[in-house]
C-alpha cells in the first residue's frame, strides 16, 4: 500500500476582498482571514479517500510557512490525514519563497518519508503559479498527472484522467508519481467535530528548510504589485457598420 | 473594551483553561474556529439553498439532520463514551448559531435534541437509561423531544395536569402535552407528569417515553407562522403504560429537572435567535449595497445607516450575553440569570433585526423571493418558546433581587 504526501498551503481566504499595500510591495495579509488553498483541500480529500479505499496506508500533510501554517495542517488532520510536518519558514524568507523552493522541500520530504504518491493542489489561489507539482516531479524524476479530475489504481500504477483544453486525457503512470488536483477531482468533506477534537492528538513535526538542505534564496524579485486598471465604461453604437468601423479604428481587427 | 470584558470574565476564571477572552471568535482557541468553519460551510451549502423549500413545503429536513449527526452536531455536549462529541456549551452556541443562520428549523431541531432531550437524560439518567436513550440519539438518525407544556399551562409549568400513577411494574400516563417540537419525528420524549397532586410542583416527576407506544397518540401537525420545517404537535396520553424504570431521577424531582433543563435550553434558543438575526443583517446589508435610490446605494443614506447600526449593536450585545452564559455554564458557575438575559436579548434582537430587514428591503422584503419574510416569521417564536420574554424578565428580576440581598 502507498504512503501519500499531501502539500497544503495557507492562503488568503477566497471570499476576502484583496487590498494592495500602499507601498505596492504586495497585498495586505495582516488581520486578513486565511484558510487552506481550495485545491489543496481537494488534494487532502483524495488522499484520505485513498486511505479509506485501502490504496494508501498513511497520509502525511506538509505545509511550508510561518507558525500559522499549523492551523492549515490541523485542518488537514481533521479531514483525515494521519500526521503533519510543518516546515517553518517565516518573515522575509517567507515573503520571497517561491514554488521552486517548495518543490525542493516537498521532494526531499517525499524521499525522507518514503512516499509513493505526492498530491498537491493544481495551483494556489494567491499566486496562481501552477508549478509546484511539475517541479517536484522533475526534481524526483517521477511521472506526473496534473489537472487530475480522476485517479484510479491500475495494475502496478495509476490511471489518471486529466482536464486539458481539448477535453479529457487519460494517462497511465507507474508508481511513485506526482498528482496535482483539479476542481472536479472530488468534493472535500467537512471536518466533523469529533475529528477536529481527534486532530489535536495527531503528531505534528517541525523542521526547517535548512534541515532539509534547501536554500531559500530567492531567484525572482517582485518589482511591484498594483491593482488591475479600473474598467472603463463602454459605449453603445447604433448599428453593426459603426461597430466594425470602431473595431478597425482601435486596431482590434 | 475587549480587555474590560476579559478582566470581568477573569474574575470568575481562577483555574479556567478555557477562553481567556470570549469577546470575538478570533480570540477563541482554534477548536472553536474550526468548528465554526465546518458549521458555516455546511449551513451555506446544505441548509441555506434548501431552507425556503423546507419552509414552503413544511418538510422535515431529515437528510440534513442525519448529516448534522455525522458532523457531531446533534449531541455536542454529550460525552464521547456515550457517542457524543464531548465539547462544551460555548461550542454548542457557536455551532447552533451558524446552523440557524442557514435554516432556523434545522436549528430548533438541533437545539431541542441537544438541550431539552439529551440534556436531562445525560444529567439525571442512570447507566441503562443513557445506553438506551442517549447513544442512539447522537447520530441524527433519531431525535428526541421535551413534553412540558399543556393546553392548560405553558408559563404556569407547576400546574401540570398530566398524571402518572403506579400500576404494578408500570407507570400509567394520562393527559395531553401540546406545542411539542420534534413531536412527529422523535423516537423518545422526556415527559413531565404529576405523581402527587398534594405536593403541588414538588409532586411532578419526569419520565422517558419511547415512541411510538400504545396509549400515545399524536395530535395534528400544527400549521405555524414560522419554523415550518420542524414538526409541532400534541402528545395525547390515554392509559399509556411505560416500564417502572423509565422514571428520570426521583419522584418529585420533575419540576427541578424542567427548570434546570430550560436554563441550558435558553442558551440554545438564544443561539438560534442570533442565527436568524445574523441572517437578517446579512440580507439587509447586501441589499442596501445594491439598491439605488436618490442617486446612490441606499446604504449611503443616513436613515438606512442608523438602522444598520442599531441592528448591529443589538445583535452583538445579544451574542456577548449568549457566549457569557455558555462560558459560565462551562465553568460550572450559576448561569440562570445570564441564560435568561441571553434568551431575552437574542429573541428580541431576532424580531427587531428581521423587522428592520424587511423595512430596508421595502417591497422586496414582503415577498418570498427574498428570505427576509421567512426570517421575520421564524424570529417570532423565539420570544415565546422555552420561556416567554415575560417569564425571562421574572427570572432575571428574581435573580437580581437575590443578588442585591434586599
Amino acid at each position: 500500500m502507498s504512503r501519500v504526501l499531501v502539500g497544503v498551503k495557507r492562503v488568503i481566504d477566497y471570499a476576502v476582498k484583496i487590498r494592495v499595500k500602499p507601498d505596492k510591495t504586495g497585498v495586505v495579509t495582516d488581520g486578513v482571514k486565511h484558510s487552506m488553498n481550495p485545491f489543496d483541500e481537494i488534494a487532502v480529500e483524495e488522499a484520505v479517500r485513498m486511505k479509506e479505499k485501502k490504496l494508501a496506508s498513511e497520509v502525511i500533510a506538509v505545509s511550508c510557512g510561518p507558525a500559522q501554517a499549523q492551523e492549515t495542517l490541523r485542518t488537514a488532520l481533521a479531514m483525515g490525514a494521519d500526521r503533519a510536518i510543518h516546515v517553518e519558514v517565516a518573515g522575509a524568507e517567507y515573503e520571497t519563497m517561491q514554488p521552486l523552493h517548495v518543490a525542493k522541500i516537498l521532494a526531499k520530504l517525499s524521499q525522507d518519508e518514503k512516499a509513493d504518491i505526492v498530491i498537491v493542489g493544481k495551483q494556489a489561489i494567491d499566486d496562481d503559479s501552477n508549478q509546484t507539482a511539475q517541479m517536484i516531479a522533475a526534481l524526483l524524476d517521477w511521472p506526473q498527472g496534473t489537472f487530475a479530475s480522476k485517479v484510479e489504481k491500475s495494475d502496478a500504477g495509476l490511471t489518471i484522467t486529466r482536464e486539458i483544453d481539448g477535453g479529457l486525457e487519460v494517462i497511465k503512470t507507474k508508481l511513485p508519481a506526482v498528482i496535482s488536483a483539479d476542481l472536479r477531482l472530488n468534493e472535500p468533506r467537512y471536518a466533523t467535530l469529533p475529528n477536529i477534537m481527534k486532530a489535536k492528538k495527531k503528531p505534528m513535526k517541525k523542521v526547517s528548510a535548512k534541515d532539509l538542505g534547501v536554500d531559500l534564496s530567492p531567484r525572482i524579485k517582485v518589482v511591484s504589485v498594483v491593482d488591475p486598471p479600473v474598467r472603463q465604461a463602454g459605449s453603445v453604437v447604433p448599428d453593426v457598420d459603426t461597430l466594425v468601423a470602431k473595431l478597425k479604428e482601435g486596431g482590434h481587427v | 473594551m475587549l480587555s474590560i470584558l476579559c478582566r470581568r470574565a477573569n474574575k470568575f476564571a481562577t483555574t479556567s483553561r478555557h477562553a481567556r477572552c470570549i469577546a470575538s471568535l478570533s480570540a477563541l482557541p482554534e477548536t472553536y474556529q474550526m468548528l465554526y468553519k465546518t458549521c458555516r460551510d455546511f449551513a451555506e451549502q446544505e441548509l441555506k439553498p434548501n431552507a425556503a423549500n423546507f419552509d414552503r413545503n413544511h418538510l422535515y429536513p431529515g437528510d440534513a439532520i442525519k448529516k448534522m449527526g455525522e458532523l457531531g452536531l446533534m449531541a455536542i455536549a454529550t460525552s464521547e463514551e456515550l457517542g457524543g462529541t464531548g465539547l462544551d456549551y460555548l461550542a454548542y452556541a457557536i455551532a447552533l448559531e451558524e446552523i440557524s443562520r442557514g435554516c432556523a428549523s434545522a436549528g430548533v431541531i438541533m437545539s431541542v435534541n441537544n438541550s431539552l432531550y439529551l440534556g436531562p437524560v445525560n444529567h439525571w439518567g442512570n447507566e441503562k437509561q443513557k445506553k438506551e436513550f442517549v447513544t442512539p440519539f447522537c447520530t441524527g438518525d433519531q431525535v428526541g423531544c421535551f413534553a412540558l407544556s399543556e393546553p392548560g399551562n405553558g408559563s404556569d409549568a407547576g400546574a401540570a395536569s398530566t398524571t402518572a400513577k403506579i400500576n404494578g411494574d408500570k407507570w400509567v400516563l394520562n393527559g395531553t402535552k401540546c406545542w411539542i417540537t420534534n413531536g412527529y419525528e422523535s423516537k423518545a420524549s422526556v415527559v413531565f407528569a404529576t405523581t402527587d397532586k398534594n405536593l403541588k410542583h414538588k409532586g411532578i416527576s419526569a419520565f422517558i417515553v419511547p415512541k411510538p407506544i400504545s396509549g400515545l397518540e399524536l395530535g395534528k401537525k400544527e400549521d405555524k407562522l414560522g419554523i415550518r420545517a420542524s414538526s409541532t404537535c400534541s402528545l395525547i396520553f390515554e392509559d399509556c403504560e411505560i416500564p417502572k424504570e423509565n422514571i428520570l431521577g426521583e419522584p418529585g424531582l420533575g419540576f427541578k429537572i424542567a427548570m434546570m433543563t430550560l436554563d441550558a435550553g435558553r442558551i440554545g434558543i438564544a443561539s438560534q435567535a442570533l442565527g436568524i438575526a445574523q441572517a437578517s443583517l446579512d440580507v439587509a446589508v447586501e441589499y442596501a449595497s445594491k439598491r439605488m435610490a436618490f442617486g446612490k446605494p441606499i446604504m449611503k443614506l443616513q436613515a438606512i445607516q442608523n438602522k444598520l447600526a442599531d441592528m448591529a449593536v443589538q445583535l452583538e450585545s445579544a451574542r456577548l450575553l449568549t457566549w457569557r452564559a455558555a462560558w459560565l455554564k462551562d465553568n460550572k458557575k450559576p448561569f440562570t440569570k445570564e441564560a435568561a438575559m441571553a434568551k431575552l436579548a437574542a429573541s428580541e434582537a431576532a424580531t427587531f433585526l428581521s423587522h428592520q430587514c424587511i423595512q430596508i428591503l421595502g417591497g422586496m422584503g414582503y415577498v418570498s423571493d427574498m428570505p427576509a419574510e421567512r426570517h421575520y416569521r421564524d424570529a417570532r417564536i423565539t420570544e415565546i418558546y422555552e420561556g416567554t420574554s415575560e417569564i425571562q424578565r421574572l427570572v432575571i428580576a428574581g435573580q437580581l433581587i437575590k443578588e442585591y440581598g434586599v
